[in-house]
């Protein structure tokens, strides 16, 4: 309250004026404007925008101990001969096109299901968005110690066993790694999709379901041409965002397969960022591998975004 | 939310109220609540449960539902070894740290850019959106050298919580959602205020914030929540076990602690964000929901 009273004089003197010109109020209301501005633009400049520069200016440069001098190509030259470097962009697009074919379908089902069903709505919407709230780590090592716990006490392979199916050995399995992974990380996530499509979902006119009924169409048919035509920006949006996200895989290698995993089983480009920038001590190398991944990102959004507005 | 019950969805409700649409709906109820409570609630009890037993009935086949011996001494141990009163301190810190950070500087921005749009507010707000297109992972290695040698200060961000806490206030969703709920306040009430006398920050202070309660609400949830689950960044910037995270903390034990301990530390370290949820959800989803296009 002390700082409201302290600006009023301000604002008094400003009235009691009033033969200040239109280009004077302008500037005062710009001046005010970007006061309230000031701490967000000095954030940004700070910590996002100036690192983004510097990403890609670190990228052409190598310190070492203190010296700071210029590279030109090294550091991606340096970056593409590392043998984890093809491996871990095997894995993030394994685990991507994984988490699509899983992580993708599955919460867009669970939505339509949810939404068809006319009780126990809200305990169901807080069960699928419960584990969302757990902190990644506490999830993660519930995975890694309980559920893929390779010997016949593990919760999986109990439930395998007590199913007459065969067990496996899950983490410590290189097939078995990224599968793992995917479904630890659907768990983990699928929350918030499940919500965003049910508010969609819910956003549909009866109407179109009454009309497509009586022109004979079946459940499937239905959910193909009303559902899937109606939900389509939602679905393309949260497509793309997952894409995004599951291409910087972190966590999960990191908890679950110890970083890198057998032989590099595990290994994400995003988990190579890590041990470059700081394990290796080469945070130029890390910078380029980052700029790299900003390039895949961008050319796949660019390409995405193409052949999705193609369609229309 | 309420009203949604009544409109037609993909079955109609009167195919669900006869004879075999009835009794097909009610078994599919049921395997979908047991399912789902299996699915999601299964392993939060498994985990619950098994940091009760003893390492030798943790690698029992087959393994037991209910521990025989039920005993807290892993969550004991986990408590005194890990510290996890230190832990759970700094977390919850750095958390109401991010949260007044947020509400305050990006307030003020989504206020300025919705009400007094100064020029060449939009070419600003456009450069902060772009960010959301940045992978985090991308910044990760420039932000951390910004972080130990600040430009022109030349100050070591390392281990003070300012180094989480500044860098939370750059989130543009945040800002994009404040600004497009204060969009919808009437410029009315803003003249309003003029007349009276009132400036920008009493408008602010008197008018905006007080109708925009949901909203700020649903920021600083998301901003606990957010610090709480953050594990990379934390890591590196608070290197010194008295300034962890409590995941962090957690992970840095993992190695050398047994399994249950480590077990029962991430379930403590789990309770907060359930019960905030648990008293938040409604918040929680209607921001969730908030921010996306109506498709």
């Amino acid at each position: 309250m002390a700082i409201i009273t302290a600006t009023r004089p301000v604002d008094a003197s400003s009235a009691a004026a009033p033969a200040t010109t239109r280009r004077g109020r302008k500037l005062r209301d710009n001046l005010t404007g970007y006061t309230f501005l000031a701490g967000a633009i000095l954030c940004f400049a700070v910590f996002t925008w100036y690192p983004m520069v510097r990403g890609i200016i670190m990228s052409f440069q190598r310190t070492r101990r203190g010296v700071t001098t210029w590279v030109g190509w090294d550091n991606y030259t340096r970056i593409f001969a590392d043998p984890s470097f093809w491996p871990a962009w095997k894995n993030t697009v394994y685990f991507t096109v994984l988490a699509l074919v899983i992580g993708y379908a599955v919460p867009f089902f669970v939505a339509i299901l949810l939404n068809e069903l006319r009780h126990a709505k809200g305990y169901l919407r807080i069960l699928v968005y419960l584990p969302v709230m757990l902190p990644p780590a506490s999830a993660l090592f519930l995975f890694k110690f309980y559920a893929y716990d390779p010997s016949d006490a593990g919760l999986f392979n109990a439930v395998l066993k007590f199913l007459h199916l065969p067990t496996s050995q899950w983490m410590q399995s290189p097939s078995a790694t990224m599968p793992a992974m995917v479904i630890a990380s659907t768990w983990m996530n699928m929350g918030s999709a499940v919500l965003i499509y049910l508010a969609s979902l819910q956003n549909i006119p009866g109407e179109l379901y009454e009309a497509a009924e009586l022109d004979g169409a079946g459940l499937w048919r239905r959910i193909w041409n009303v559902t899937i035509p109606q939900t389509k920006l939602i679905l393309g949006l949260l497509a793309m965002m997952q894409i995004v996200a599951t291409m910087q895989v972190f966590v999960e290698p990191l908890i679950l397969a110890n970083g890198a995993g057998t032989q590099d089983s595990a290994t994400t480009v995003a988990y190579l960022i890590y041990q470059h920038g700081f394990f290796q001590n080469d945070l130029n190398g890390a910078a380029a591998l980052g700029v790299v991944m900003l390039g895949a990102l961008a050319v796949f959004s660019a390409f995405y975004l193409r052949l999705t507005t193609k369609n229309d | 939310m309420a009203q949604d019950s009544g409109s037609r969805t993909l079955i109609s409700a009167a195919q669900l109220r006869r004879g075999k649409g009835k009794y097909l709906y009610w078994t599919l109820l049921t395997l979908v609540v047991l399912g789902f409570t299996l699915v999601f609630i299964g392993p939060l009890y498994w985990m619950v449960t098994g940091a009760l037993k003893t390492g030798q009935e943790v690698a029992q086949t087959p393994p037991t539902l209910w521990p025989r011996h039920p005993n807290f001494s892993n969550y004991v141990s986990a408590w005194q070894n890990l510290n996890l009163s230190k832990l759970l301190f700094n977390t919850f810190y750095y958390a109401a740290g991010a949260v007044l950070f947020q509400l305050v500087l990006d307030t003020a921005a989504a206020y300025a850019f919705s009400k007094l749009r100064p020029a060449l507010g939009n070419v600003i707000l456009g450069a902060m959106l772009a960010t959301l297109m940045i992978p985090t992972i991308v910044l990760v290695v420039p932000q951390y050298v910004t972080v130990i040698d600040l430009p022109i200060l030349h100050l070591n961000m390392l281990d003070s919580p300012f180094a989480i806490w500044l860098p939370l206030v750059t989130n543009a969703f945040n800002i994009f959602l404040l600004k497009r709920f204060f969009d919808s306040i009437p410029e009315e009430l803003m003249a309003a205020a003029q007349v009276d006398g009132a400036g920008p920050l009493r408008t602010l202070w008197s008018i905006i914030l007080p109708m925009s309660r949901p909203i700020l609400g649903v920021v600083s949830i998301f901003a606990v929540t957010y610090v709480w689950k953050d594990f990379l960044w934390p890591k590196l910037v608070m290197p010194s076990p008295e300034t962890r995270t409590v995941s962090v903390g957690i992970y840095a034990f993992s190695g050398g602690s047994s399994q249950n301990e480590i077990i029962a530390a991430s379930v403590i370290a789990a309770i907060p964000t359930v019960i905030i949820f648990l008293l938040f959800q409604r918040n929680i989803m209607s921001g969730l929901t908030a921010g996306s296009v109506k498709g």
